[in-house]
């Protein structure tokens, strides 16, 4: 019986993470925008791929990989990655509380998408600012 | 370079951590548990294919498997078997105090991990570790400093 529940529980649980993962929305309007300095590299002209990934982490890879190459092909957008574990302070101020979460910014820094989970091509590359 | 591993034997040994967890909880078995909790410590301290489910996959499952089709790294994974530890420890000191609430919690909280593991994917142990790491910063080391 016990078991079953437990079952059913982690079986909607898993059900529920697997649609809303990677999932790219918009972000909060209230959050202040980010520059070179907390970022520790140069802003994207058109947006910048912000990846906040740590060492214990599977699907970081897949989010690298995917925003890297929306990077490479698409003029003035940049990646960037930090890892979470030693950048505290931005982590709690931008409330991130899974990796990989990255953030889409638009040319002046300011956060305009926010995806949790690794994200899809597609959706990041439908996120970008114009 | 960081040590990458089959991401098939991580999965593998969820699916047993599955099976023995759910044993444990249908028969209340505190031995049972602590050899599960054994099975943890190797991984967490020798990594997954060291420890003995990854020791089975490699002799049972991987000659009847074609090569992987991508590696993983090794270290979540690891991770995630010194959290399946400190539940399995937690529910072998509960069960030893007569605590069989909190015995049960313990173990039906690592069950729902090694299956949403073995199920989706998802690795639940590797999600906590920036919840860790918010709460208990790590101290900076030489490394950091040097650069």
């Amino acid at each position: 019986m016990v078991v079953a529940a437990v079952l059913a529980a982690a079986t909607a649980f898993g059900l529920w993470r697997r649609a809303r993962d990677g999932r790219v929305v918009e972000a909060r309007v209230d959050e202040q925008p980010l520059g070179p300095d907390e970022l520790g590299a140069p802003l994207g002209e058109r947006a910048t791929l912000v990846q906040f990934s740590t060492a214990f982490c599977q699907p970081c890879r897949a989010a690298r990989a995917t925003l890297a190459h929306v990077a490479a092909d698409t003029e003035g957008v940049v990646h960037v990655e930090i890892d979470a574990e030693h950048h505290l302070d931005l982590v709690r101020r931008l409330n991130i509380l899974r990796t990989p979460t990255t953030l889409v910014l638009d040319g002046t820094g300011r956060i305009v998408r926010r995806a949790t989970g690794a994200p899809r091509l597609a959706d990041v590359r439908a996120a970008l600012p114009a | 370079m960081p040590t990458r591993i089959d991401p098939r034997g991580p999965r593998f040994a969820a699916v047993l951590t599955t099976v023995v967890l759910a044993v444990v909880l249908v028969t209340g078995s505190a031995w049972l548990l602590a050899i599960q909790g054994l099975v943890f410590a190797a991984g967490a301290l020798f990594g997954l294919p060291r420890a003995p489910y990854g020791l089975l996959y490699a002799k049972l499952v991987r000659p009847r498997l074609g090569p992987p089709g991508e590696l993983e790294d090794a270290a979540p994974p690891r991770f995630a078997q010194a959290v399946g530890l400190v539940f399995a420890v937690v529910g072998v000191i509960a069960f030893a105090a007569g605590l069989t609430v909190v015995a049960y919690v313990a173990v039906a909280a690592a069950l729902a991990a090694a299956f949403l593991n073995a199920a989706f994917g998802f690795c639940l142990g590797c999600e906590f570790y920036l919840a860790y790491r918010r709460l208990f910063p790590s101290q900076p080391n030489t490394t950091e400093v040097a650069s």
